[in-house]
């Protein structure tokens, strides 16, 4: 049953193996140096996997997120700072590619419109409240 | 009732009103490159088949715009749109392939069998060009004009309405 099994995953794997060939040499391996790696896994976590939306790179098997955390990885490791590839990336891709909410030109009501229903929530409250202890706390 | 206690339904109507009007829409998933303008790095990629050889920067500055085909032989879209290819290269128009994460005899396969329009094709294994195009997708096509840089994104699959258009691309592009 095992091995019947494992053949079945075998041969659900092998159009993902026909479609291309060997992954990015650093799609799937870390960096040697633990530090770099972490800055490199938590650069992945903000950044889109262009193919699939509503994943960053480091959590989709997509090949071409493979390809990008490649080049997370390679980069790091030739000294080039998570800044810095953010912004290559960007500067290709625009903001779709930050997995990181970014107040921008056209992001900016995102973060607006809810801190201004917040002031007119605490407003409302203000004068309803102000206006029951006026009123000696009685009729609503 | 006072007239300010239907704030909250005119709100809430409208916003469904929105929502329902949004859901009409075609949805767009495509990523627009933000290099258009923008030169190409410098580049080699070696040879994807054996009977034509790899592309570098160099081939792209040589004066004579040219279309840059982002291509694979894995993907589906890429054989309807070859026979577009191929008038395009018979109206003169010189096609640059960069075949991405492919191997010589898949390639080798796919121009046996939908043809070979182009006059130089590229591997990328690592989508390392694909990548500093700004591209997100197989099939796209850029125009690059005679000193490399890139004068238009076409996303998909080439159809035979994009023709006209990528010709005009070509002509505004110095062809």
């Amino acid at each position: 049953m095992r091995a019947f099994l494992t053949l079945l995953m075998a041969l659900a794997a092998l159009p993902v193996l026909a479609q291309s060939g060997p992954p990015a040499p650093y799609a799937y391996t870390q960096l040697e140096d633990p530090a770099l790696e972490a800055e490199a896994t938590a650069l992945m976590h903000t950044l889109r996997c262009l193919k699939c939306q509503s994943q960053s790179i480091a959590d989709s098997d997509a090949p071409m997120a493979g390809d990008m955390r490649h080049q997370v990885r390679s980069r790091l490791a030739a000294g080039e700072s998570s800044g810095e590839i953010r912004a290559w990336l960007i500067k290709r891709y625009g903001d779709y590619v930050s997995y990181q909410p970014e107040v921008s030109a056209t992001t900016w009501p995102l973060f607006a419109i809810p801190a201004l229903l917040l002031a007119i929530v605490a407003l409302v409250l203000l004068r309803r409240l102000g206006r029951k202890r006026s009123d000696g706390g009685g009729a609503a | 009732m006072r007239p300010a206690y239907f704030i909250p339904l005119a709100l809430f109507v409208a916003f469904a009103a929105l929502a329902g009007f949004m859901l009409t829409q075609p949805k767009d998933q495509f990523v627009e490159s933000q290099m258009v303008g923008e030169p190409l790095p410098e580049f080699a990629l070696r040879a994807a088949t054996d009977n034509r050889p790899g592309v570098s920067i160099k081939d792209l500055r040589d004066g004579k715009p040219k279309l840059l085909n982002i291509w694979a032989s894995w993907c589906v879209p890429c054989i309807a749109e070859a026979p577009h290819l191929e008038t395009l290269q018979a109206r003169g128009v010189e096609i640059v392939g960069v075949a991405i994460r492919d191997n010589p005899q898949n390639v080798a396969a796919f121009l046996a069998k939908h043809g070979n329009p182009y006059s130089r094709i590229g591997a990328d294994d690592i989508s390392a060009i694909q990548l500093e195009l700004g591209s997100s997708g197989v099939p796209e096509t850029f125009v690059i004009d005679g000193q490399g840089i890139i004068r238009h994104q076409h996303i998909g699959d080439i159809r035979e309405r994009d023709v006209p258009m990528l010709l005009q691309k070509l002509a505004e592009a110095g062809a």
